[in-house]
């Protein structure tokens, strides 16, 4: 009788993860719903007039910026923590990596904010100073960002390589293949699933990350013409206006939201299958 | 193939390859070590026991962080509270009590769903469920509420993996004395694992302290030391993104900053030494 109880309690806790998910979409799909009914789904994406006090609701620069940015990052992130990984997996001596991965799972513990500090005492004055501009500037954002999704690579990019089976590896060094060609031919294709899933997750984070991107892409509404000019994203957007937003104003906040939740929903998705495929 | 056609020894093509990658490896460790010591240079000359201890004043211009602080401790183990039980209850339920299943695979499909949702999402669905729609207002609560949403997935996912660390004779061994599926989790299982699940909880720690996004529109930025949870509170980031972004004062910034810096190594020195005992105690390796 107790251990029925029990694992009935056990059952509805279990669906906890689920419930809050839904109830997230549906809160925040409310919320923004009306500003989609009132200005339709396609001007709300596609204009490029912001101007909520008018009553003009439409997010495309923040979308371009969102995608502007994320792209920046991800070109940083794949090559330093695609490079980071495959170090640490197949040629650094065990003691390195042994050392080096909890430095770098600290690196990801670092407070986003901080991140965003450091891109605007020393990052922004090395651009104003070498390249012009006004040094906030999606190039600033993308090299922040880039820094802050190569600890994800970098952590399921290695599990991913350590998983291929030893026997992949010896087999092609007893064919007299050097230890890169295993690497590149063997090791990377074997895993690849899993490095793949690593940068779609680093993607989400850059997607959603708010504190650090406002702090120094210098949230302009244009659409960005060259890498140093200023740029907002879509999670910006909300950040920077929920302060004082009502109304009308503030649902369009919501629906900028759902726009970002359905991206995240995607990429997430999108991991999840690729890893899964592997598992399966 | 790109050693057939251009005929560079394959010898020759690796020392470059490890080359490159060396180089990048140590930028991006370079990048780590500049940030930390960076900050610790510029700020721990502005820590002091006034600094730790007494109140901000004019908005953060003067004065120390004891409510940041306080608010940060509040906060942090109020998400933690709720979000444990509910996090290591899903993990028994998956590792223990079900097969892999169709209704296994939603529920960690939530579960991964759930960690991979941006931090500033959280924060609308705390702000407009918890403040607006249930009358909280920007409180200690409604920050905790929604932190211990951010966090469950992290929670799940490390008890799920120390639990399924526990060998199968240990079970086995409960089950043949007469325990109870129950006895057997309960007195067995979960002492075995609990240090894995506390590396979980550890870390779950280190993201309520770096949150900003989130904890910003549902707990509010009150410098007031809050006496209930019903107060509104800042966090130090929070406090630390505001004095940076309003320009209040650089100086308390990289003091606040260092704080932050130093609570992060902190948590993740201990919850990767409890691991690593953990870890060898199970007879694998950590490497």
């Amino acid at each position: 009788m107790k251990e029925k109880l029990i694992e009935k309690v056990l059952l509805v806790i279990a669906c906890s993860a689920i419930a809050i998910i839904f109830l997230i979409f549906l809160f925040i799909f409310i919320e923004g719903l009306p500003v989609f009914v009132k200005t339709g789904v396609i001007r709300f994406i596609f204009s490029s007039n912001w101007a909520p006090t008018k009553g003009n609701f439409g997010i495309l620069p923040m979308i371009i910026g969102s995608i502007l940015v994320t792209f920046g990052a991800l070109v940083i992130g794949i090559l330093f923590g695609l490079a980071c990984a495959i170090l640490l997996a197949c040629f650094a001596p065990k003691g390195v990596t042994r050392v080096l991965k909890p430095l770098i799972e600290l690196l990801a513990g670092i407070p986003s904010v901080v991140y965003g500090f450091i891109g605007v005492v020393v990052l922004i004055p090395i651009i104003r100073n070498t390249l012009g501009g006004p040094g906030f500037s999606v190039l600033a954002a993308s090299v922040i960002l880039g820094i802050m999704i190569s600890p994800t690579i970098i952590a399921v990019s290695l599990d991913a390589l350590r998983a291929v089976p030893l026997a992949y590896k010896e087999g092609s060094l007893a064919l007299g293949a050097t230890q890169w060609q295993t690497v590149y031919q063997i090791l990377i294709p074997a895993a690849k699933s899993g490095i793949i899933a690593g940068i779609i997750l680093g993607m989400g984070r850059a997607v959603g990350e708010t504190m650090a991107v406002i702090m120094i892409a210098g949230n302009s509404l244009k659409i960005p013409r060259s890498p140093l000019d200023p740029v907002r994203t879509l999670t910006s957007n909300i950040a920077l206006e929920m302060g004082y937003a009502s109304g009308m104003h503030q649902e369009a906040l919501f629906a900028c939201g759902v726009v970002l939740f359905i991206i995240i929903m995607i990429l997430n998705t999108l991991a999840l299958l690729t890893i899964g495929r592997r598992n399966g | 193939m790109a050693n057939q056609s251009f005929r560079i020894p394959p010898i020759l093509n690796q020392r470059i390859a490890q080359v490159l990658l060396w180089l990048a490896t140590i930028i991006t460790l370079l990048v780590l070590f500049f940030i930390i010591i960076f900050i610790l240079i510029r700020g721990l000359r502005v820590i002091n026991f006034d600094f730790l201890f007494s109140l901000p004043l004019h908005m953060g211009k003067a004065g120390g962080i004891v409510s940041p602080i306080i608010g940060t401790i509040y906060l942090t183990a109020l998400a933690i509270i709720l979000a444990t039980p509910l996090g290591v209850g899903s993990a028994i339920y998956l590792t223990e009590y079900t097969k892999e299943n169709i209704f296994t695979k939603i529920i960690r499909f939530g579960a991964d769903c759930l960690a991979g949702i941006p931090s500033i999402i959280f924060g609308l669905f705390g702000f407009i469920l918890f403040v607006i729609k249930l009358r909280m207002g920007w409180s200690i609560l409604s920050g905790g509420l929604t932190l211990a949403f951010m966090i469950l997935p992290t929670i799940i996912r490390t008890s799920e993996e120390a639990i399924k660390a526990v060998p199968t004779a240990y079970r086995e061994v409960s089950t043949a004395l007469g325990g109870s599926k129950w006895q057997t989790v309960s007195r067995v299982v979960i002492p075995v694992a609990l240090p894995g699940i506390l590396t979980g909880v550890i870390l779950s720690i280190g993201r309520c302290i770096a949150e900003t996004a989130c904890v910003i529109f549902t707990a509010g930025s009150s410098l007031r030391i809050p006496t209930s949870i019903f107060d509104s509170s800042r966090t130090l980031a929070v406090h630390f993104y505001i004095l940076t972004r309003e320009g209040i004062s650089m100086e308390r910034a990289y003091g606040t900053a260092v704080i932050l810096i130093l609570a992060i190594i902190l948590v993740n020195f201990l919850a990767y030494w409890i691991m690593y005992r953990f870890i060898r105690r199970m007879g694998g390796y950590v490497g």
